[in-house]
């Protein structure tokens, strides 16, 4: 399944500066991996080493949070719209 | 019942006072509301100057820095000629020019676990303007202790995020996210840049949501849900924020 993910600021450095690329995965976990072969050291930002979605990172399929769907194994249809959002800290 | 508004008051927030949400009882509310700004820094230079012009009554200022150079591309409190004095003293200066109505309270130092309970208790609103993690996290925690509504935001760059938490009735930004990032994987403003109108965008909102509490918007806030701010393609989005029944802050199940 061809999905739009928005990349956020501090992963930008993995996506040579887009903010929007393009993934592929029937789920979750396996767009993760396609990305991190796209851009590699993206999974590691988003993924602790148990492979678990990370405490200040949320991840979003059409807006709904994956932690209330099936996580990681949540399906991806065809042009779904995937957001990464980490805590971000600025203020200053 | 509260004392009526002087002449010079009603002439001064009259075009507020004839937004009809708002009005003269309104008024009344900000002249005797208390909003904590946590930083004067590039959050907390658009937040505490709106605040103060629409007649906040009193304002907190929290920072424990001096004004450097570097910061007056964004922290407009600040002048040129008030480097490297405490931010808390040209923000004092500034806010006191712009409105003398306003009492400003400053408190020259970081807010902290040992000082954040003690300088945040009376206030009735806190606007947090802080530049890093343990303060946000400190802030989120504290004020959903003592039952404060908080507007939190975080920028770096060409983007912020920004969500306003009314504890006891709303998700809280430990509902969002559970802990701080590693050290190692923070992008601050200091390492990463951060344009200053998009400082002002974040800080006005929250602005906005410390009017819009004190007034006594009952809906409408800016709870449960996180605004992403992308000024690069200059896009808003809005992500979801549920309660979390199991959070360590505000968690209700036991």
């Amino acid at each position: 399944m061809s999905v739009r993910v928005r990349v956020p600021t501090p992963l930008r450095k993995y996506t040579q500066g887009a903010d929007e690329v393009n993934g592929d995965g029937a789920n979750v976990k396996s767009l993760v991996d396609d990305l991190d072969k796209n851009y590699p050291g993206i999974k590691e930002r988003i993924c602790d080493e148990s492979g678990k979605v990370r405490r200040f990172v949320n991840v979003y399929v059409n807006g709904d949070d994956i932690r209330f769907l099936q996580n990681l194994d949540t399906a991806l249809k065809e042009g779904d719209n995937i957001s990464i959002v980490p805590a971000i800290a600025g203020g200053f | 019942m509260a004392e009526r508004l002087t002449t010079e008051q009603i002439e001064r927030y009259s075009r507020q006072i004839m937004v009809p949400d708002l009005g003269g009882k309104a008024q009344m509310r900000l002249r005797d509301g208390r909003v904590l700004v946590i930083g004067a820094g590039g959050l907390g230079s658009p937040a505490a100057l709106y605040l103060a012009a629409a007649g906040i009554g009193t304002l907190g200022i929290v920072d424990g820095d001096k004004v450097e150079l570097s910061n007056l591309q964004r922290q407009i409190l600040h002048a040129t000629a008030d480097i490297g004095r405490p931010k808390v003293e040209s923000a004092a200066r500034t806010l006191t020019a712009l409105n003398p109505d306003v009492a400003v309270q400053t408190f020259c130092t970081r807010f902290d676990e040992s000082n954040g309970a003690a300088i945040a208790k009376d206030f009735d609103f806190i606007v947090d303007g802080s530049d890093n993690f343990a303060t946000k996290f400190l802030v989120n925690d504290l004020a959903v202790k003592l039952g404060i509504a908080f507007c939190h935001a975080g920028i770096v760059r060409l983007q912020g995020q920004v969500m306003t938490v009314v504890p006891g009735k709303s998700a809280c930004y430990r509902c969002l996210f559970k802990t701080p990032p590693p050290p190692e994987e923070i992008l601050n403003c200091q390492a990463s840049g951060i344009l200053g109108a998009v400082a002002g965008t974040i800080g006005t909102i929250q602005a906005t949501e410390a009017v819009k509490y004190l007034a006594g918007f009952e809906d409408g806030l800016l709870t449960d849900r996180l605004l992403v701010y992308d000024a690069k393609n200059l896009r808003f989005r809005e992500i979801e924020v549920r309660r979390d029944p199991h959070c360590v802050a505000c968690g209700t199940a036991i």
